[in-house]
């Protein structure tokens, strides 16, 4: 079975136009214009499998839209290949994009004046479906999107997570095998996320579709992905499991504990001396958190602090949550860190 | 597929119905202003270059009347989806942009046809002296020429509009196109009444073809095989517009840059 997606050496350079100072700067650019060559997408490769749901983040700026418009056939790619079911989307965009549904979350696909029906209709015609095909698509997307009662109304009355429901209705009606998603859920509120996640996830489960999306609400990616690429500048920085990323990033769990009396850091040292890598670090109001390493069971570490006599009060547990993880790549930079993360995977 | 995006836009047009109305305020004053203009000019000369005041009041109402349907505003519609990003959404369906845009032309040209120009004519022959022809064969023809007319200005705006894909703000190239196309096409002064080199210079220029052509016919100047070289023409032009818009189009697929990440 071919994949789904594959991507070698792909890159994409936009000359962008650079503006001199000042009024003479500008006299000067009537004439002659400087332009500056920047790389959005630097020479990445990857492949997808059919049926992946992959995620694809990235800082802002990072590059994750243009690779979509590329693997959509939007953008013609400065050099590199790229391969989506079984096509070279920008040479042969029009039969190609039969094949792949495509939501943008910021811009919509639908005709703004008209009503919603009538946009899904002209998308039956756009996409040549057959009658019976689309009848029986829209019923079922309908039922499970729940818009009923929305299809009469023109796009434009429509709530943005009514809106949203209904761009993934009109990007699934010709039934396409990839579904690319740049930001599908941004402001969206939490009840909508959670409908079109579970609703995306019935889509790959049911139908098999491969699907990509670009997400800075990482709780997306944890629950619909079991790959994540994350690129930097322009670069991948770590392509593999969601697990594998929060092991290896994973500063390990943190005990946070309200104590009723004033401890001293060095008694509380003094119980965990024999843990290898566990850490004390004291806070306000009598309260102190243990950093335990993920090699160390939380259950010894807890032993050795319970037993002890001290008199707790209340105990909290905390995970590094993805979205620190994250942050933490971001922030310790592409170069250190990337060789770190694709060395090793 | 095509057919539907006519009627969608028919339906759009419709629902913007202020637009229209105004639209035909703007069109009876230019033809009643056009007309006392011309009106004065004469005074008590019987023609100006074989154009009698009569064929004149014809040819302005006529043009007037035909730019009505050949007129659309696809020009400034590609350079606003180019600039705010949204011809991204017309780059993942299955068609050619360049034909919707056509089309949604088409379906825009027909609305007024149908709405504006044939209840317009209705009330301009009403108020005005003007010669309608008596020949069915000259009303065909010009039926014919007329969707040239349409398809010419179209592929014009065609070009100006990917303008954008190249320059960041087109709309002063928009300007200066509207103004030549309406100078040059003869819509305000017949070609024939231009100073000679002028005229030379505009009919070796696509723009005659656009309003000239289809309102001398249709005023009786051009007749029998005069009438067939204009239609003729018209065809050449058509068809050899297309080229440009074939380059700049492959050139412009691969400029696309589209804003907004």
């Amino acid at each position: 079975m071919q994949p789904a997606i594959e991507v070698h050496e792909l890159r994409k350079t936009f000359k962008v136009q650079r503006n001199r100072e000042g009024l003479a700067g500008a006299l000067r650019d009537l004439f002659r214009r400087e332009y500056v060559e920047v790389a959005a997408v630097k020479d990445i490769s990857f492949t997808i499998p059919q049926g992946e749901i992959c995620g694809y983040i990235g800082e802002n700026g990072a590059g994750k839209s243009t690779t979509i418009k590329m693997l959509a056939g939007i953008l013609v790619p400065t050099s590199g290949t790229v391969r989506v079911a079984g096509y070279v989307p920008w040479r042969e965009r029009e039969r190609f994009v039969r094949h792949i549904g495509v939501v943008f979350g910021q811009r919509s696909q639908l005709w703004w004046d008209i009503g919603v029906i009538e946009s899904f209709q002209l998308l039956r015609k756009v996409y040549r479906v057959p009658m019976a095909d689309y009848k029986r698509r829209l019923d079922e997307l309908v039922e499970r999107l729940q818009l009923g009662d929305l299809l009469n109304r023109p796009v434009r009355k429509l709530s943005l997570g009514q809106r949203m429901r209904c761009e993934l209705v009109a990007s699934l009606l010709h039934n396409p095998s990839i579904l690319f998603l740049d930001e599908p859920t941004i402001g969206l509120d939490i009840v909508v996320k959670t409908e079109i996640r579970e609703f995306l996830i019935q889509l790959n489960r049911e139908h098999g579709t491969t699907i990509l999306l670009t997400t800075h609400d990482l709780q997306d990616i944890e629950a619909l992905c079991s790959r994540v690429i994350m690129l930097d500048d322009g670069r991948i920085i770590y392509d593999g499991g969601l697990d594998e990323l929060k092991a290896r990033w994973s500063r390990g769990r943190e005990i946070r504990l309200q104590f009723g009396e004033q401890v001293s850091l060095e008694r509380l040292e003094q119980l965990t001396a024999d843990l290898p890598g566990a850490r004390w670090q004291a806070g306000e109001d009598m309260t102190a958190v243990l950093k335990v390493p993920s090699a160390v069971s939380l259950s010894d570490a807890l032993a050795r602090v319970v037993g002890s006599g001290v008199d707790i009060r209340d105990i909290k547990f905390m995970e590094t949550s993805t979205d620190e993880i994250v942050r933490e790549i971001y922030k310790s930079g592409s170069a250190s860190g990337a060789e770190r993360l694709v060395g090793t995977t | 597929m095509y057919l539907d995006l006519i009627r969608i836009r028919f339906l759009m047009m419709l629902a913007y119905r202020v637009n229209y109305y105004s639209g035909i305020v703007i069109y009876a004053v230019n033809i009643g202003a056009y007309y006392f203009f011309w009106h004065a000019i004469y005074g008590n000369q019987e023609a100006i270059r074989g154009f009698t005041l009569a064929q004149m009041t014809t040819y302005v109402a006529v043009s007037w009347m035909a730019r009505a349907f050949y007129f659309n505003n696809l020009d400034r519609e590609i350079a606003n989806e180019v600039r705010d990003g949204s011809v991204a959404i017309q780059f993942v369906r299955p068609y050619n942009y360049l034909l919707v845009k056509l089309f949604q032309g088409f379906g825009e040209g027909l609305f007024r046809l149908l709405l504006f120009m044939t209840p317009g004519l209705v009330v301009v022959c009403l108020i005005f002296p003007i010669e309608l022809p008596r020949d069915p064969a000259v009303w065909l023809l010009y039926l014919a020429m007329l969707a040239f007319s349409f398809l010419i200005n179209s592929e014009l705006n065609l070009l100006t509009g990917m303008g954008a894909f190249y320059i960041e703000n087109v709309d002063g190239l928009i300007r200066m196109k509207r103004v030549v196309v309406d100078l040059f096409s003869g819509l305000f002064v017949p070609i024939a009444l231009f100073p000679g080199w002028l005229a030379v210079l505009s009919e070796w220029l696509p723009f005659q073809a656009i309003a000239y052509l289809p309102s001398a016919v249709f005023t009786g100047r051009s007749s029998g095989d005069e009438a067939l070289v204009a239609i003729g023409l018209q065809a050449v032009w058509a068809v050899l517009l297309i080229v440009p818009i074939m380059l700049m189009w492959r050139a412009a697929r691969k400029r696309l840059f589209v804003q907004g990440g």
